[in-house]
């Protein structure tokens, strides 16, 4: 039979030497490589202390965008809840009032917006789907919690500070640019 | 029997108890420390610098932990069990002989609680005294993998007992005493002006035996069958928590350092080193040196043990047995009876 790869070995059941019978070279061989692991470079890496740098398209804890002028980009159109295959998006919309323009930037807003980080499987299609470039994904981690409800985020989790903005550039990768630049009928890029 | 003697033995006796817990405490961080780096990880490091008192944040877990007694057991039995395993677990290190003599003041100390001219034979007594620990504790439990743990613990004692007694024998047979520290005082010199090589250079195979029965003696890895935690869950301490499955645990490392002093005073020279006639130093330093010698052997021999254990994989249990009867015997009687004869064309 032919062998997919060079690292196969054909099995013979023989006899066993002498030398294979006493076991002794064989442990020997063993303790020898496991000694030659204790000098060997550890892998681990000391978390709280030390990082991994994430990617720079790491998909974590999303965030709900600002404007420039701070006022919120989402206007509460579904698509990204439509798009989610785990279905952990829900949102219920309101018409913007006289006098909150600098809160929303179009009439429509969402009242509530809620993901549900346990059923967030962090693939960044609500990010895809978004008209408003509204929502994106970060290199935050969602931590951990003792209850469910716990996991629920609502917009006070989501959306970003007005005086603490969440650089999402990161994840305008050159090519997400150059898409962007080409298709300007895009109602959202206009 | 004067008072300066008694509170002589009563430090000794306290040092040694201390001492022992202490380095089964730390055995437990260099087990972990070892398993850790022999797989590239690096092991408990939160606990203070290195994990240094990770031992002691063991420690606190095991007393504050909940304590639980089946129903079904035999109360009194769960109990004696764990407690007769420590108790012979420490009792072993009684007769061995952690250093030469001291003299201050004139007056001469030596360095080990009881000089038995059966030395040996009491370490094998407390040794196989342990097993009933273990048995007794599988068998209290009333738990069919406890019960299986303990069977196992038994048989794989009394077949390995028999090895290591048949090993020994022979170098009994070349040192004409069963007692520790003159087995340890025949080996001084070692390398320099007379030379008087460790009993391994005589005895290689009946090291071989012993050290392999060692390892089945205290349960070590590739002979941990009575604790397999694939086949029987925890085996005969399934059903212990807290400070008793500590007992234990803790037993087990004792049990480690007891046979590693023992291998060192045996076949590795004991409390003597290499040049220590030769160095020009006083009675009192060659000692201390030598005590310190002594140490570093049985932590080399706690580290083997650790690093055989995270380097084989375990006996299933007919090879366990087909190793002890089949094997182990044979050769340590052959071994004996090789060692007789060269003894006879020597003389």
């Amino acid at each position: 039979m032919q062998s997919l790869t060079n690292r196969s070995k054909v099995v013979v059941k023989k006899e066993m030497t002498l030398a294979e019978r006493l076991y002794l070279p064989a442990i020997l061989g063993g303790v020898m490589i496991t000694i030659r692991h204790l000098f060997k470079r550890k892998a681990t890496i000391r978390y709280p202390e030390k990082k991994r740098t994430f990617s720079a398209v790491w998909r974590g804890h999303h965030v709900l965008k600002r404007d420039d002028k701070g006022a919120e980009r989402c206007t509460a159109c579904g698509l990204c809840a439509v798009s989610c295959p785990a279905e952990a998006i829900t949102m219920t919309s309101g018409e913007r009032k006289k006098g909150e323009e600098h809160l929303y930037r179009e009439e429509k807003y969402a009242v509530t917006y809620e993901i549900n980080m346990l059923r967030c499987i962090f693939c960044g299609l609500c990010e895809e789907a978004c008209p408003k470039e509204a929502i994106f994904l970060t290199d935050r981690l969602v931590s951990t919690d003792y209850g469910r409800d716990g996991f629920i985020y609502g917009k006070d989790k989501l959306v970003e500070p007005v005086d603490k903005r969440i650089d999402v550039s990161k994840r305008q990768t050159p090519d997400v640019l150059a898409f962007k630049q080409l298709n300007k009928s895009a109602s959202h890029n206009r | 029997m004067t008072t300066s003697f008694l509170i002589y033995k009563l430090i000794l006796v306290f040092s040694v108890f201390g001492i022992t817990l202490l380095v089964a405490m730390y055995s437990t961080y260099m087990e972990r420390k070892v398993a850790a780096f022999l797989q590239d990880r690096i092991g408990p490091d939160r606990a203070g610098p290195f994990g240094i008192l990770q031992p002691l944040a063991d420690g606190v877990k095991m007393f504050m932990k909940e304590e639980i007694i089946p129903n079904v057991s035999n109360k009194f039995l769960f109990i004696a069990g764990p407690s007769i395993a420590m108790i012979t677990a420490i009792m072993a290190g009684v007769v061995i002989p952690w250093g030469n003599i001291l003299v201050i003041n004139g007056e001469e100390y030596v360095l080990q609680i009881a000089d038995l001219n059966i030395g040996i034979l009491y370490v094998f007594a407390v040794v196989s005294f342990g097993v009933y620990g273990i048995m007794i504790g599988g068998w209290a439990s009333n738990n069919k993998f406890s019960l299986l743990g303990a069977i196992r613990a038994s048989a794989q004692m009394i077949s390995y007992e028999i090895a290591m007694g048949l090993s020994i024998i022979a170098l009994i047979m070349m040192t004409g005493t069963l007692s520790l520290r003159e087995i340890a005082l025949m080996q001084g010199g070692g390398v320099g002006s007379d030379w008087n090589m460790w009993n391994v250079v005589y005895q290689p195979l009946g090291f071989l035996m012993f050290i392999i029965c060692a390892f089945a003696e205290c349960n070590r890895m590739p002979f941990d069958l009575p604790e397999t935690e694939t086949e029987l869950v925890g085996g005969y301490h399934t059903e212990y928590s807290s400070m008793k499955l500590g007992f234990y645990l803790f037993a087990e490392y004792i049990n480690m350092f007891t046979s590693s002093a023992v291998m060192a005073t045996l076949y590795f020279g004991g409390f003597n080193f290499p040049f220590q006639n030769d160095l020009g130093l006083g009675q009192n330093a060659v000692t201390i040196i030598g005590t310190i010698f002594f140490f570093a052997k049985i932590a080399f021999f706690i580290f083997f043990f650790m690093w055989i254990r995270w380097t084989l994989p375990r006996f299933r249990y007919d090879q366990l047995m087909n190793l002890g009867w089949k094997i182990l015997i044979p050769l340590a009687i052959a071994n004996v009876a090789i060692t007789g004869l060269v003894m006879i064309l020597l003389d």
